[in-house]
């Protein structure tokens, strides 16, 4: 963190007068004071994005006042921050009738339209199958907390997709199932049978390791060799799940 | 060419040189070798006067001299002869012969290459023209006067003395401030006055004194391509802008030159590479350039074919090896820009204007345009626009005239009016960001302000004429579909939004207009426009809205008539044969590609609508106009 | 691509990740695609996660992972080319030679590309065949240049 993240600022939210870390997400400070701002694709363990436009607020900054995404606005000392105004419940509404049309499937997105008052779309629906709604937070999860970046998105504009290169198996996937973890709307996809993790959407299949000791499947193998890589541990150090090490 | 120079005054020597001993007695031909010219086969005309001149021994007399983008594109291959400035239009390679003998060595002039306006008058010289003779040329005064690929042509005609006039004697800040003064704002699409910026970039923090200078020479905006004709033209003009660019944002520290480029324009690669290979050979790019202490060099990064590109954090992104998805700005670039370094970003045009503020002072430029600037450099806009004059008019090509300039004076005493006696509709302005002006709008003044309070914008500058038979509906549809493909897909509002609403129009378009439809297209349109992140997003519902607002009838005929007027919605046309034209020579039903048309030989043929497809082969291969839309 | 040819493309760009869209364009120059197992290759040489090169390759339409035709026909759909008609000639390509925009001939013979504008607008619409400008078509001059294809 450098300096002037670790200053502190004031800001108001509707009047409030709060306090908060300059640059920190606005999000972030928002729900820390308890306020309810609905995202999707944001997750404190990585960078703000800006995919699915929910948290939207109105800030005030000088004589400026503008609608802007929270999660990836920096705070800053003096602005003024406007949550439900009319402005931001109605432009919110056609945002979760858009996501409504693009994943009608995504059991979280029906849920949290539900929640605001959304229970149709007048749009049309492209797929009624699918979940995934190009939020990336499954690629910024892999690249920065696993450091892996087995996969990303292909294309752009309404033809983009979350995929593994070239939609076949992703070879960089240590089947950590983090991506999984993540994922708002449920739609990688996990398994393990006879010995084997399947993470489904990457079309990666990696055979699990035995512990040494009380000789159940405990991570892919694939995924401990790149740890004692990474560590410089022994490999021999992963022959124990973590319980009996 | 010369060694070096060290300092101005090598500079200034050299270029006393070169005039002495430029032959200044000798007629030169000029070939446009533009993209438009040379797709009308430009270059085979300068081989073949060069062979003709050899030939003929005339080399020590006669120069040949292939130029950049002469702007009249629509009668091109220009071939223009000085001093004299006598233009030929639509040249071939068989009236090279004739040229030479005729007007080079007899003074005659070949009437038949001249060109003629539509009332049967002819012109000889260029400048008479009115297509030049209403323009103010400026940034393209060089164009089709110097060989692109010749610093030694373009130092005869005072190039680089603006740098030399700055660099080591003017105070960075100084020239900072002459370009605020100057009220210079980005020809880019935004209008954000350059000075502002420059001073904002040299003022942002940066402890190790890396700032970057870039060009965007993105031009993504369809029917815009004056950027590309500056850098097959000119590439000097806009080398000498980012280097005094250099000088007053990023002096003393360690400044670095970066030209983004679009891979659709390889000419203008070419030529720019040259050019910036030229520069350095003569210490204009470099260490220590001319004794200032400037450090400075300019590398070129290829783009690779998208749209969005054209805005400041993707084209960063891009530059850094991303894919060009834009970033929230709330830090500016000018502060955290590429590899978060204090970052100062230019279009070509507006780089290209700068060596002419400098060589020519503020008051001066000051004088072209709209507006006050003294005060507040938002106040007006200064200087000149070139803008592409392209669609439903007479004159295509490129237009540079005084801001403020009306758009029925650039449509209509530039570009010659509406071709084939029809009515003019609308003016598309700004690109796919723009939006679409009717009628009773010709006769706005054409400034960044005038323009967006119009609906409209800027943009680039690209200026597409559209007439009765462009269905307005299906020009939304079209900048829809674009701007769908083109977006970068990160924000919903944006990426589903304009999907959508690309859906509503195709359902439109195709007859199945449901109503409400109208009030939907509203609704979703501000949502795409206040909540998406970039300016892609915020201004992709200007065809939309514009047309919604002066054109709402069209749409309403499309929903409710099922009628499209302009005849280009194939779902709501059909395509008949006029029984009293027909001559029944057959060719229609051979081309047709469905078979649907049938008729004896000599009688009037017929088509059956239950097979036609409406792709209109018909009607083009038709010789006779006997073909209708309806 | 021979190894040995992509190792010195990557060696001009100074190996420097933030040269792969210059690395991507210096291969498709050569091939006229992206070959997958030269994506992968260069993914091992730079050091760069193979996730991010098929990102930046699908992302600008001027790469194509698909290996294309011997002839290549792109029509302009700039806004000048598309208001006089452009969109026309785009649908009588794909009709006589059954492929979309995007798409190669099973032969081989022909690709058929869009592109937003080249900025030769006073030649609207314009198609390019292999790197050569047709301007002011319609569908009968169309059909002639592509006519001379169809018989090959």
């Amino acid at each position: 963190m450098t300096e002037s993240q670790s200053r502190e600022v004031t800001f108001k939210v509707d009047g409030r007068s709060l306090r908060g870390r300059q640059g920190e997400s606005l999000l972030e400070a928002l729900r820390r004071y308890g306020y309810q701002v609905p995202s999707l694709c944001h997750h404190e363990a990585v960078s703000p994005y800006g995919a699915c436009r929910l948290c939207l607020v109105e800030v005030q900054k000088g004589k400026r006042r503008k609608l802007t995404t929270s999660c990836n606005y920096p705070l800053m000392e003096g602005i003024e921050v406007f949550l439900d105004t009319e402005q931001v419940v109605s432009n919110r509404r056609v945002v979760l009738q858009l996501l409504l049309a693009q994943a009608p499937a995504a059991e979280r997105v029906r849920q949290l339209a539900a929640e605001y008052g959304v229970n149709d779309t007048p749009f049309e629906v492209e797929d009624p199958e699918n979940r995934c709604i190009n939020c990336g937070l499954c690629a910024r999860v892999c690249k920065e907390v696993v450091g892996v970046e087995a996969i990303g998105f292909s294309g752009r504009g309404a033809g983009k997709r979350m995929v593994a290169p070239y939609d076949e198996t992703a070879e960089d996937c240590i089947g950590c199932g983090a991506c999984v973890f993540v994922c708002p709307t449920d739609c990688i996809g996990m398994s393990e049978t006879g010995g084997i993790r399947t993470i489904e959407r990457w079309h990666r299949k990696l055979p699990l390791k035995t512990c040494s000791v009380c000789g159940r499947h405990f991570a892919p193998t694939f995924q401990l060799n790149k740890f004692a890589e990474w560590t410089g541990l022994p490999r021999g150090h992963f022959d124990k799940c973590p319980d009996c090490r | 060419m010369a060694k070096a120079f060290a300092n101005s005054a090598d500079l200034k020597a050299y270029r006393q040189q070169l005039l002495k001993t430029r032959r200044t007695e000798t007629k030169t031909i000029s070939i446009c070798a533009g993209t438009g010219c040379c797709a009308s086969g430009a270059l085979k005309l300068v081989d073949g006067f060069h062979r003709a001149v050899r030939e003929r021994g005339l080399e020590r007399e006669v120069t040949v001299r292939q130029t950049g983008c002469h702007g009249f594109c629509e009668r091109g291959p220009l071939v223009v002869l000085h001093p004299e400035l006598t233009l030929y239009q639509r040249v071939k390679g068989a009236d090279i012969a004739e040229i030479i003998e005729r007007t080079i060595q007899g003074g005659e002039v070949v009437e038949r290459l001249l060109y003629q306006d539509a009332a049967g008058h002819r012109f000889v010289r260029e400048d008479e023209l009115p297509f030049y003779k209403n323009q103010m040329r400026l940034i393209l005064a060089q164009n089709g006067h110097i060989d692109p690929t010749s610093i030694d042509d373009y130092l005869a005609v005072g190039g680089y003395q603006a740098l030399a006039k700055v660099l080591g004697k003017s105070k960075p800040e100084k020239v900072c401030e002459t370009i605020r003064k100057s009220g210079l704002r980005g020809r880019g699409g935004g209008g954000f006055p350059a000075g502002v910026k420059w001073e904002s970039c040299r003022a942002a923090p940066c402890p190790d004194g890396v700032r970057y200078i870039i060009c965007n020479a993105d031009e993504g905006d369809p029917g815009a391509f004056m950027d590309r004709s500056i850098m097959e033209g000119n590439p000097h003009s806009v080398i000498e802008g980012m280097i005094i660019g250099a000088w007053a944002i990023g002096f003393p520290g360690r400044p670095q030159g970066y030209v983004y480029i679009r891979n659709e324009y390889p000419l203008a690669v070419e030529r720019l590479g040259i050019a910036l290979e030229q520069a350095r050979r003569l210490g204009l790019l470099g260490k220590n350039i001319l004794g200032s202490g400037l450090d400075f060099d300019i590398k070129i990064n290829k783009g690779g074919g998208a749209f969005v590109c054209g805005e400041s954090t993707a084209l960063m992104a891009s530059i850094e090896g991303f894919v060009g998805e834009p970033r929230a700005k709330h830090i500016h670039t000018v502060e955290s820009g590429l590899w978060d370094k204090p970052t100062n970003l230019n279009n070509v045009e507006t780089w290209a204007n700068v060596p002419l503020i400098i060589d020519k002072g503020v008051k001066w430029y000051t004088g072209i345009g709209t507006g006050d600037v003294s005060r507040d450099p938002w106040g007006g806009s200064k200087g000149t626009k070139i803008f592409a004059l392209v669609g439903k008019v007479q004159n295509t090509g490129l237009v540079e005239v005084p801001m403020g300039t009306s758009l029925r004076r650039i449509i209509y005493d530039i570009g010659g009016g509406i071709p084939g006696g029809k009515k003019f509709k609308a003016v598309q302005t700004g690109g796919p960001s723009g939006g679409c002006l009717p009628a009773d709008k010709l006769d706005l003044p054409v400034d960044f302000d005038a323009l967006t309070a119009a609906g409209s914008m800027m943009g680039s500058g690209g200026m597409i004429v559209m007439d009765e038979s462009t269905c307005m509906v299906d020009v939304a549809r079209y900048f829809t579909h674009f701007l769908a493909d083109e977006s970068c897909g990160k924000c919903v509002s944006c990426r589903e939004g304009l999907r959508q609403l690309g859906r509503i129009l195709d359902r439109i378009c195709a007859g199945e207009g449901r109503p409400g439809d109208l009030e939907l297209l509203e609704s979703l349109g501000r949502t795409i426009r206040s909540a998406s992140l970039c300016a892609l997003g915020q201004t992709a519902t200007n065809p939309l809205d514009s047309t919604l607002r002066y054109f709402r009838e069209e749409y309403r005929e499309h929903v409710e008539d099922k009628k499209c007027r302009a005849g280009v919605c194939r779902a709501l046309i059909s395509f008949r044969i006029l029984a009293d034209k027909c001559t029944g020579c057959m060719i229609c039903a051979k081309k047709c590609p469905e078979q649907a048309i049938s008729g004896e030989k000599k009688k009037p043929h017929v088509i059956d609508q239950s097979k036609c497809i409406r792709c209109g082969i018909c009607r083009d291969v038709c010789k006779f106009d006997a073909v209708v839309v309806e | 691509m021979e190894s040995k040819r992509l190792q010195e493309i990557v060696a001009d760009h100074g190996k420097d990740p933030a040269q792969l869209l210059a690395i991507l364009q210096d291969i498709q120059q050569e091939e006229n695609y992206l070959p997958k197992e030269t994506l992968k290759e260069l993914a091992r040489e730079l050091g760069v996660p193979l996730a991010r090169i098929y990102s930046l390759a699908t992302f600008f339409s001027s790469f194509s992972l698909e290996p294309r035709g011997k002839h290549i026909c792109t029509v302009c759909l700039g806004t000048a080319c598309h208001v006089r008609g452009a969109p026309r000639l785009v649908d009588q390509v794909e009709r006589d030679f059954a492929i979309k925009a995007g798409e190669t001939t099973a032969d081989r013979q022909l690709t058929l590309e869009t592109v937003n504008c080249v900025g030769a607008c006073a030649l609207g619409p314009l198609v390019i065949l292999d790197g050569e400008y047709h301007g002011n078509m319609n569908t009968a001059k169309l059909g002639r240049v592509l006519g001379s294809l169809k018989k090959e």
